[in-house]
């Protein structure tokens, strides 16, 4: 810092951007987040699939079709596949080192949990919507 | 030139294992394989949603022998990544983390995980066989 003494801009400004500066905070929260509330969601979701043990279609339709039901599925779906990303983006991170590599399996990621979070929303509504 | 005065990076074959470091790798292996479970869900919801017929198609492959073998891992991943889960949360507060508490907490999330698929396994059993 001392060889700095002439800079006059404050050294949170050089800070950020750099090192613990960035993201990683904020990845760390919700990845937290997600977890605490999955562990609800996630035991909703188990209870919630072993009463359908021997349902029919009839039967396994109406009850997705319940509000509660269809606004906690779609809950679930959404945190299911924001936290697996968190998830594996650390695995990437910490496995591929080629740096092209990183981010070409980081994008595809992305792309396939947000298209797997739409197609799950856009199911639930169909069968809670009666389309 | 390398500072040997630096600590050296954990030589895995050389270690000897330990409970600690099974939970750890286990929350890794499991999240990944729940990431691609997901996969599961979302055609269970899409099968749903576009008619009976395809309805009908998602009970047959999860009621086979090998969806059957994969439902019950899943359900395994789903209970240690949980148990775990639920373990690390606590572990963030600061809490647990003296030398024989984290080996016990380690055990717990394993035996956890056992105890909690079984009971499930058994209700699925018990109820009338799987799907």
């Amino acid at each position: 810092m001392s060889a700095n003494a002439k800079d006059l801009r404050n050294p949170l400004k050089r800070a950020r951007g750099l090192g613990s500066a960035q993201s990683g905070v904020g990845h760390w929260w919700t990845q937290r987040l997600t977890a605490a509330a999955l562990v609800v969601l996630g035991l909703w979701f188990v209870v919630t699939v072993l009463g359908l043990l021997h349902a029919d279609y009839a039967v396994a339709k109406a009850t997705v079709a319940k509000p509660w039901n269809a606004l906690l599925l779609i809950a679930f779906s959404i945190t299911v596949f924001w936290h697996a990303v968190l998830g594996l983006q650390v695995v990437i991170e910490d496995y591929v080192h080629t740096r092209w590599k990183e981010v070409v399996s980081m994008a595809l990621i992305k792309f396939l949990a947000v298209l797997g979070a739409l197609a799950s929303v856009l199911a639930v509504l169909r069968v809670a919507l009666g389309a | 030139m390398a500072d040997t005065r630096r600590p050296l990076s954990p030589h895995l074959q050389i270690y000897k294992w330990q409970v600690q470091m099974v939970t750890s790798i286990l929350h890794r292996a499991t999240g990944i394989a729940l990431a691609v479970g997901t996969l599961l869900v979302l055609w269970g919801l899409l099968s749903l949603a576009s008619g009976e017929a395809s309805f009908h198609q998602f009970k047959i492959c999860i009621g086979s022998p090998i969806g059957l073998a994969l439902l019950f891992g899943w359900s395994w991943a789903l209970f240690y990544h949980l148990c775990n889960g639920i373990r690390h949360l606590i572990q963030d507060t600061g809490a647990g983390y003296s030398i024989p508490q984290f080996v016990r907490s380690s055990w717990l999330s394993v035996i956890g995980s056992i105890v909690l698929t079984v009971i499930v396994w058994a209700y699925v059993l018990t109820a009338g066989g799987a799907a």
